[in-house]
């Protein structure tokens, strides 16, 4: 920890949690992956569960998520993160556990996975990093690639005739009764950020209860795979990706 | 106004200017120096923070640390004016 000395008169507002280590992160300038792995630790800082929660990390930008996040944390294969969390729940169903996953993880290579893992109720919670893209690989598309959209893969853009419609995990898993708490966040300007942690404060909150499954689906940046600065990918997720993927929660448990 | 001020971590910043777009008020912009990693890193250049946290919210790299104005020290400013 780099000690910061508070200036005179002054008192701390803001600071990083001690739940995320000073290893710096090796994500592309601007990349959402970081806050979003903030966010997630704050709050489990805040509530005092750090001893009490494991983490499962994916194959995909996100895969070295253990060094960053000061907890338990497995690594799963690609697109099993779900289903490793299941495991881990159910053997020790006194934690909280969640899995963190991008799109090309969950939505792609994990679909069965992401779906059966709700359906049956698992008392988890999947964060499903949207960022439209296969970001770790080069940038091909991913089942959430917007029509039109150039990738690496779609040089000329998303053709829905030869690749299909985007599929919108979050609105599917919404339908399943093992769905406990269904929201799609965001994490690009101060604003979304402070609702993305309401969200993921409720969703842990939610976990003790047994209830089901907490999904939080955060629409995201590549900036490096969207070939933008940081800014501008913000700015054109705005204008993109959030019609597509519309902000708010899709089920709200019942109190 | 409330005041306010931020340390930000030089070495660790990526010159991603997400904070720079996030301020109200201005207050930050890009360094012309670099850091070890080769990235301009951002920097206060204007005194008028009023330690809102929107920078260290946006910072995907946890870099930005918020300082403001301790309710003790607003108290002594205002009895001194009045
Ligand atoms: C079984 C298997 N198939 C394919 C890969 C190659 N691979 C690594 S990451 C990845 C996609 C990652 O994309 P996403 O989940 O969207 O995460 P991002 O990198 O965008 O954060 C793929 C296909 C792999 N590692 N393992
Ligand atoms: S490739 Fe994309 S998702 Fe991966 S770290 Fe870079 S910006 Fe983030
Ligand atoms: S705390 Fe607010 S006012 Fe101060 S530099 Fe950050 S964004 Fe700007």
């Amino acid at each position: 920890m780099n000690t910061i000395t508070i200036p005179d008169e002054m008192e701390l507002v803001y600071s990083k949690p001690e739940t995320i280590t000073d290893t710096p992160l090796h994500y592309c300038p601007g990349c959402t992956h970081g806050v979003i792995h903030r966010v997630l630790m704050e709050v489990v800082n805040e509530m005092g569960i750090a001893e009490q929660t494991v983490g499962v990390a994916p194959v995909g930008c996100s895969v070295f998520a253990y060094n960053y996040m000061n907890i338990d944390m497995q690594e799963a294969a690609h697109g099993r993160a779900s289903a490793v969390a299941t495991g881990i729940r159910r053997v020790l169903p006194e934690k909280y556990v969640f899995s963190y996953q991008g799109d090309g993880d969950l939505a792609a290579i994990g679909t069965a996975e992401t779906i059966h893992s709700v359906n049956r109720g698992e008392n988890i919670l999947i964060v499903f990093v949207n960022n439209g893209i296969y970001g770790m690989t080069g940038g091909q598309m991913a089942p959430t690639t917007l029509l039109g959209m150039v990738t690496s893969t779609t040089p000329f853009g998303r053709e829905q005739s030869a690749m299909g419609y985007p599929i919108k995990m979050t609105d599917l898993v919404a339908q399943l009764p093992g769905a406990y708490y269904v929201t799609r966040q965001a994490a690009y300007t101060a604003a979304t950020v402070r609702k993305l942690k309401k969200a993921i404060e409720k969703a842990f909150q939610f976990q003790t209860r047994k209830k089901g499954t907490c999904f939080i689906e955060v629409v995201s940046n590549c900036p490096s795979g969207w070939k933008m600065t940081p800014i501008e990918a913000n700015d054109w997720l705005e204008k993109n990706m959030l019609p597509m993927y519309p902000l708010g929660d899709l089920k709200v448990p019942k109190e | 106004m409330i005041r306010g001020t931020v340390h930000i971590e030089t070495e660790i910043c990526k010159g991603c200017e997400l904070c720079i777009a996030a301020c109200p008020q201005d207050s930050l912009a890009l360094s012309s120096n670099i850091n070890r990693k080769g990235y301009r890193y951002v920097e206060l250049v204007q005194d008028n923070c009023t330690g809102c946290v929107n920078c260290a919210l946006v910072c995907p790299d946890s870099a930005i640390t918020v300082f403001r104005q301790s309710k003790s020290a607003v108290r002594k400013i205002v009895s001194a004016s009045v």
